[in-house]
Parts: C-alpha cells; sequence; structure tokens
C-alpha cells in the first residue's frame, strides 16, 4: 500500500501519542520504520554502500523523528516533516561512510513499498553508544525496551521515583542522539 | 539492541520539545534586541544631530532597508525552524532589500555630481560601521541560534546564515541611528560588507550548532 495511504493513520496517531497516548504513539513508530527500511536501503544502493547494517540507520531515523516529533506542526500533513527527517538523517549516515548521497526531494515515502524486518545483529550502533552511557542511564533504556516493560516496574526494581525514570530515560535517548551526530563530525 | 526495542523505550518517553517554536524564535528576538539595544545607548547613542536628520530624507531611508531587512530575514529564519518548512514567498521577500537598496542608489547617481560620489561612498565611518553592526549583531545572533536549536532545521547552515542576516538587519538599524553617512552609496558599500560578515559567522554557527 502506498505510504500516502498511511498518513491519515500516522498524523491521527502522532497527534495523540503527543497528547500522551503511549501505546497510539508506539504503533506510529512500528508502522513508520518498515519505510525507513526501504528508504535506507534505496539510498545504501544509490550511493553504492553495503557494509552499512540497516538497522543502524533506522534506528538513528526512529531517534530523530522520536526527539524532533514536536517540530511537526499538527496543521500540516505528516508526510512531508516524516520524509525530510528521514531523508536529512539517512543522507548524515551514510555520508558518515565517506559517501555522497542524494535522495530525490519528491516525497519519497509515497513510491516505496514498506520492507519488513530483516534478520537483526544484536551488536548494533546504538549498543556501541549505549556503553558511553552511565550503568544507570544504560540500565533504564535496556530495561523500557524490553516487550511489556513499563516505567513503574523499572522505577520499583531501581528503587527510583517514576518521574527520575522518566527524566533519565528522556536524557539517555538525548544522549545517545547527540553521540550519533558526533560520529558524523 | 534490535529496532522493535527502540520503539519500545522511545515510546516510553513522554517528554516533548517545545511545539511553539514561532513563540520561542519571537522571544529570542525580542531577548537579543533588547540586548543590543540596551548596550547601545550604554556606549553608542544616537547622533547629536537625530532631529534634524530625522527631517532629511536619506537617514530615513536608512531604516527603509534596514527595517526591511530585519523583519524579511527574521520571518523567513523563524520558518526555517522545522524541517519541512515551505519558504517559498518569505525567500523572495529577502530580495526586497537589495532591491531597495539599487534604486536608491541608482537615484543618488542621478542627483549627485559625480565629483563627490567617491566621498559619499567612503563616508567617514565604514571602519565603526564594519564592525559596530556585527558587534551589536551577537546578541541576536546568539538567541535565534538558541531558538532554532529547539526546532529541526533541515538545512543547518542555511538557518544559521538567515539569523545572522535577521541580527545584522536589527544591528544596522540601530546603528544607522548613530551613523552620520547617509548617502545611499555609503549605505549599500558598508552596510552589506558588515551583513556579510555576520551571516558567515551565522552560518558556520549553525553547520555545528543546528544539526541535530
Amino acid at each position: 500500500m502506498a505510504a500516502s495511504a498511511h498518513e491519515d493513520e500516522w498524523s491521527e496517531w502522532m497527534r495523540a501519542g503527543i497528547a500522551d497516548d503511549t501505546s497510539a504513539y508506539h504503533r506510529f513508530l512500528c508502522d513508520v520504520t518498515p519505510y525507513f527500511r526501504a528508504l535506507a536501503r534505496r539510498g545504501m544502493a544509490r550511493a553504492g554502500i553495503g557494509n552499512v547494517d540497516v538497522e543502524d540507520v533506522v534506528q538513528e531515523v526512529l531517534l530523530a523523528i522520536h526527539l524532533k516529533r514536536h517540530t511537526w506542526d499538527q496543521t500540516r500533513p505528516i508526510g512531508p516533516w516524516i520524509s525530510t527527517i528521514a531523508r536529512n538523517k539517512i543522507i548524515d549516515c551514510l555520508r558518515r561512510r565517506g559517501r555522497r548521497v542524494e535522495i530525490p526531494i519528491d516525497d519519497v515515502l509515497e513510491t516505496l513499498a514498506a520492507e519488513e524486518t530483516q534478520a537483526e545483529p544484536d551488536q548494533g550502533e546504538i549498543d556501541k553508544l549505549l556503553v558511553s552511557l552511565n550503568d544507570r542511564q544504560r540500565d533504564i533504556v535496556r530495561s523500557l525496551s524490553l516487550e511489556g516493560s513499563s516505567i513503574r516496574q523499572t522505577a520499583q526494581r531501581l528503587n527510583m521515583t517514576e518521574v527520575a525514570v522518566r527524566v533519565t530515560l528522556h536524557r539517555s535517548l538525548k544522549l545517545l542522539a547527540n553521540r550519533t551526530r558526533s560520529l558524523t563530525l | 539492541m534490535k529496532t522493535q526495542d527502540l520503539i519500545n523505550s522511545l515510546a516510553e518517553d513522554r517528554q516533548l520539545g517545545p511545539r511553539h517554536l514561532e513563540r520561542w524564535f519571537a522571544l529570542a528576538l525580542a531577548l537579543g534586541l533588547g540586548v543590543s539595544t540596551a548596550w547601545f545607548f550604554a556606549h553608542i547613542g544616537f547622533r547629536p544631530d537625530i532631529f534634524s536628520a530625522l527631517k532629511t530624507i536619506r537617514f530615513d531611508f536608512k531604516f527603509v532597508v534596514t527595517l526591511n531587512l530585519a523583519l524579511s530575514a527574521s520571518l523567513f529564519a523563524m520558518r526555517l525552524a522545522r524541517p519541512d518548512a515551505t519558504p517559498g514567498i518569505w525567500r523572495k521577500a529577502l530580495l526586497i532589500t537589495p532591491a531597495l537598496l539599487l534604486v536608491a542608489v541608482v537615484i543618488e547617481l542621478v542627483v549627485l555630481p559625480h565629483e563627490v560620489w567617491t566621498a559619499r561612498l567612503i563616508g567617514s565611518n565604514a571602519r565603526t560601521c564594519l564592525s559596530v553592526i556585527p558587534l551589536l549583531a551577537m546578541a541576536p545572533l546568539a538567541a535565534l541560534i538558541l531558538a532554532l536549536r529547539q526546532g529541526a532545521p533541515a538545512n543547518p547552515g542555511l538557518a544559521g546564515a538567515m539569523a545572522g542576516l535577521a541580527a545584522s538587519g536589527m544591528a544596522a538599524t540601530l546603528y544607522a541611528s548613530n551613523c552620520i553617512d547617509d548617502s545611499p552609496l555609503f549605505v549599500a558599500t558598508w552596510y552589506p560588507l558588515a551583513t556579510g560578515i555576520v551571516v558567515l559567522a551565522g552560518y558556520l554557527l549553525g553547520r555545528r550548532l543546528l544539526r541535530w
């Protein structure tokens, strides 16, 4: 199905997510990911790069989408916003590998078929960067990445308040994004 | 970490950056301009003959140019805070300032005898102009870069450069009220040079600080 057909759902889920609906936001992230995968693969093919792990690129795009989601103007279509962020991040990622990359300006999402998950290696770039966080930050990110885990459980297990867990999570994700960026420079 | 795992942890993070980017931008603009204005009156001030100068068209025209630049560049830079910005008409509005200057220069060349062209162009404050405009632009530029950092400009260098252009528009407006060189020949030569310095600084800062 063309991505444009998804756009209404995406914007609805994202809007709900911004209004604090975690499960709608989760659905949004899961639903856009295959498009990022296809887009990343296409960018890699164009640049003639085969040695990059697609999932590393996809994860960087997801981090950027997440941390910059407040920059989506809700009165405007979400498609162009998503594709600009994805295109920028993918170009960044591939450029870091020393290649010049061009991804056409037209609304890339519309032309792509979603790609399903591939076998993923356990040691991606995010894992390498996780090592650079402190123990508590790493623990919280890992803990919340497990299916069905909650802020409350994590807070109880680590003997922290829920607010403190939230704050640490956000800070850790920002740190991860900053670190991926400093790799580019 | 599997992508699905990352998604799980992202979904748990509810902290959201400022959604009203334009409001932040306007606030930064006001703060930066406030700092520069205070510094201007503390150390530089109006030219002594400001009231009689106000009655001359050349003096007043300087503000038409600088305010136009400040306004059009600010509106354009503000747009660039969002990644899917569609600058369209705002980009075109940036052409108004150089067009105004060009027309004024042509008129000036027609009305002035050519023996005084060089003297008017060189004026008496070129060096001051080149240093004071960048100085006065520092606070607005810093504030605008900070505001743009809250956004996600698709082209960080361009966003920084436009913040620089907006900042020099404000700086030039302040400086024009002190400078005694009013000829468009002077304004069209030295103001753009000073602006160029600030735009370059903004571009370099943007490339470093506005990436995301």
